[in-house]
């Protein structure tokens, strides 16, 4: 049972070639590498005319639509896009190697900061997939905090991706009423949570703290003014003219090319692929629910932008079912060998305080060759953590599947052949987070 | 020569005092339009928009102190002076400098035939509606050189667009101005207002609503402004034509861009909205006269700003199709329209009647479009 994973790269063979062969190589790698991330090779045949010759635009890293470092060259040809090759890398910060230096919990922090508009759902996904790996399993009313703070985390994305389509579409109007709600929605996780931003509030076998009465209210009664204001926004744009003439039709993907792409979460409900890991593979609370899976045919991004929408709506359905079912109890394993002991027994007991330091310093310890993968459906998508252990506190592996990443490669097939204004719609439609592609 | 130059000045005084009055006015009004467009843009996004700066040096003026900013548009100018003007290293350092020029130029022209009161204007000119008309065409130079001398792509795109954008809504824009021109018999802007009559059923916009709309989107895209602001458009082209524009060089398209939108809402209120025609009160004094002008005009500006705080923008083939495959065959069907019933009737009643029905079938049109996308 106890395999050594590092086998697998020791034996890896070592190469063979002489100094100048390699040498040779590496340019060639590098050449190729240049090539393909840098630069569009212009038309070649330099005949002097320069109406002959393409133009080499590049688009971002810093560019108002690229949802932050997103760098995308296109070869023009008038208005219209013959080539686009993005790339990426802007924002790594090497988050998978660091996470082999970090127990679980030291790691949480760190995907807050993937994608950064839903940091309560990559702190559960993480979690999740720990638990998995170490056998533990959350008390209910941990999991159903986790299910409304993840629910809230996936309209609070939503509403900052629909903002943004729409102003990358020319209407500025849009994003500050859907900031006014994200506004709210950081006042909830600020009670819940007490943070704004970067929660990291969920733990292994739980979450940190109770949700309190008043938050619960709270969120009840900012749930009613939402469905109003939903409401008020699909009355602006849903069959404004203008606004379906930018979206219909645009960026199309067909729903085979969308999973060989790898698409995922909305994106892939656009193109008609009727799979929501919440439904087909239920985990926290989510069997408990009753709740729609918007889907799609068209595959464009109009498509997508319906798909979004709706599933707020569904949100919103799922966090009033949880809120009513909200069971009583702990909120954390009550197992301090599992997670983290409560704060008073750490302060009045000497085993307490024991536990407390073993898990701070030592962490979880799954067994060793053990190896998980779990995601979860997060508001861009499948988020998936595979976590390969070799028995110590730290994962020997860490992978983040993250579905920025995995949309993003799409953009070629998106944009090309459309117009430089399709580019700024298509990228907002499949709602990149480069913190969360770059990692 | 002495005195030929005092004859001169004697007999063109006024004009001159008229169009620095106008001037003065103008770009007051330009500053102040900058900070209506943010207030009203606030107001639209449950904003608050720019409300701190006062004039507190002044002690007369101390009580428009209270959180209205009213100071905003002049720190802002005095923020632009005093700021660096970057030029780009390989751009046409003259033709850089000079397409602002060009561009603020043509915005203050324009204004120069506009009547605001009976028989007051800088330039009663004859041929007023075709010296609109070929002053307007002008500013594109400004863009499309601007664009072209920065050397930067994204500049060269937005000059592009602009020039394409503006011929070919030139040509509907000209459309609806000749169907005026037919309607009242006149290319005189003064005896255009006087034509229309006090009677707003009168106004050519009741006269000839198609017209009116048709001159208004024309508009819209000459000024290039949202929805038609594709040279500038932020999200694709970063700024457009004015991306390695700065300081002063940037304040003076600024001016433009607001003068143009001022002087355009004035000739929409000259073309079709009576000009400075009080409703039922022929021969008012010249300052009501003045006065009913200025709010019919300020009345289009917050048009031309809530437009453009409440639409996306179109995209640049969506607006060559809009443009040449349903604005110009519109004006061309509205032309006729226009001249026949003038042949046939003799009077413009038939018009005012079917401009009703038009609108009406417009908007059961725009009710029934519904979105295509179907859910599986």
């Amino acid at each position: 049972m106890t395999k050594n994973i590092s086998d697998g790269v020791e034996t890896l063979p070592l190469p063979q070639l002489d100094e100048e062969e390699r040498a040779a190589k590496r340019k060639e790698i590098y050449a190729a590498l240049e090539d393909r991330d840098v630069t569009v090779q212009p038309a070649t045949d330099d005949n002097g005319d320069p109406l002959e010759n393409s133009m080499v635009l590049n688009m971002g890293p810093q560019h108002p639509a690229t949802h932050g470092v997103l760098r995308v060259v296109l070869k023009l040809d008038g208005e219209t896009v013959e080539r686009a090759v993005p790339e990426l890398g802007y924002l790594h910060r090497s988050m998978e190697k660091l996470a082999e230096n970090k127990t679980f919990h030291e790691f949480m922090p760190y995907t807050d900061r993937l994608d950064y508009m839903s940091p309560y759902s990559n702190n559960t996904a993480l979690c999740l997939a720990v638990e998995k790996l170490c056998g533990i399993t959350a008390p209910p009313r941990a999991t159903y905090i986790r299910t409304i703070a993840c629910e809230i985390a996936r309209i609070s994305s939503h509403l900052l991706w629909m903002g943004t389509m729409v102003m990358d579409a020319g209407a500025i109007t849009v994003f500050l009423y859907t900031f006014q709600e994200r506004e709210k929605i950081y006042d909830v996780f600020d009670m819940l949570t007490g943070a704004r931003f970067t929660v990291s509030h969920c733990r292994v076998g739980g979450v940190a703290s109770d949700i309190s009465e008043e938050c619960a209210n709270y969120i009840k009664d900012w749930l009613k003014v939402f469905k109003k204001k939903l409401a008020e926004w699909r009355g602006l744009l849903d069959r404004n003219r203008i606004w379906i003439e930018r979206v219909e039709g645009v960026a199309v993907i067909s729903k085979e090319d969308a999973i060989g792409i790898g698409f995922s979460g909305p994106n892939l409900r656009g193109s008609g692929v009727d799979f929501d890991l919440r439904r087909d593979v239920p985990y926290m609370a989510y069997q408990n629910f009753e709740f729609n899976v918007p889907v799609y045919e068209n595959g464009d991004c109009l498509a997508r932008y319906f798909v979004r929408l709706e599933e707020m709506a569904e949100s919103v359905r799922i966090i009033e079912q949880a809120l009513k079912q909200l069971p009583k109890g702990d909120v954390r394993v009550d197992d301090a060998k599992q997670s983290f002991p409560w704060k008073h027994e750490v302060y009045h007991s000497m085993e307490g305080l024991i536990h407390d330091f073993m898990m701070t310093d030592t962490g979880l310890q799954p067994p060793a060759g053990t190896e998980i993968y779990h995601a979860i459906e997060a508001p861009k998508g499948e988020l998936g953590f595979f976590i390969q252990s070799d028995g110590t506190g730290h994962p020997w592996r860490l992978k983040i599947r993250s579905p920025s990443f995995c949309s993003l490669q799409a953009l070629p097939h998106l944009t090309e052949g459309g117009m430089i204004a399709d580019v700024v719609v298509a990228i907002g439609s499949i709602d990149p987070v480069m913190g969360e592609a770059d990692k | 020569m002495n005195a030929l130059a005092l004859l001169l000045v004697m007999e063109l005084g006024d004009r001159f005092a008229l169009m620095g009055v106008v001037l003065g006015v103008l770009l007051t009004a330009v500053a102040y339009t900058v900070y209506a467009e943010r207030r009203i843009a606030a107001f639209i996004q449950n904003r608050t928009g720019p409300d701190r700066v006062g004039f507190d040096l002044i002690p007369q003026l101390k009580f428009l102190k209270g959180a209205i900013g009213l100071g905003q548009p002049l720190a802002d100018v005095i923020k632009l002076l005093m700021k660096e003007d970057v030029v780009p290293e390989n751009a046409n350092k003259f033709v850089h400098a000079l397409a602002p020029l060009i561009s603020l130029f043509a915005a203050l022209t324009t204004i120069a035939v506009v009547p605001y009161a009976k028989g007051v204007a800088i330039a009663d000119v004859n041929i007023g509606i075709l010296y609109i008309l070929a002053i307007t065409s002008l500013g594109v130079y400004g863009i499309t050189l601007s664009g072209w001398a920065s050397n930067s792509k994204y500049s060269l795109l937005g000059g592009l667009r602009s020039s394409a954008q503006m011929i070919s809504y030139e040509l509907s824009m000209g459309l609806a101005v000749v169907s005026v021109v037919v309607l009242t018999n006149a290319l005189n802007m003064g005896e255009i207002v006087e034509s229309q009559t006090s009677n707003p059923l009168n106004w050519n916009v009741c006269r000839n609503l198609l017209g009116f709309i048709i001159f208004t989107t024309a508009a819209f895209a000459e000024t290039n402004r949202a929805p038609f602001d594709l040279p500038e458009a932020e999200q694709e082209l970063v700024g457009g034509y004015h991306t390695e524009y700065s300081s002063m060089k940037f304040a003076l398209f600024f001016l433009a861009e607001y003068a143009n939108m001022i002087v355009a809402c004035t000739v929409i209120v000259t073309l079709f909205l009576g000009g400075y025609q009080v409703p039922f009160w022929t021969d008012a004094p010249w300052f009501v006269q003045v006065g009913a002008f200025i709010t019919k005009t300020l009345f289009m500006m917050f048009v031309f700003i809530w437009v453009r705080w409440t639409l996306p923008r179109f995209k640049y083939n969506q607006l060559m199709d809009l443009g040449w495959k349903f604005m110009l065959p519109l004006g061309l069907f509205n032309l006729l329209i226009v001249a026949s019933t003038i042949v046939i009737f003799g009077n413009s009643l038939p018009l005012s009647i079917l401009n009703l029905v038009l609108v009406a079938l417009c908007v059961a049109g725009s009710f029934a479009a519904k979105p295509q996308s179907k859910m599986a």
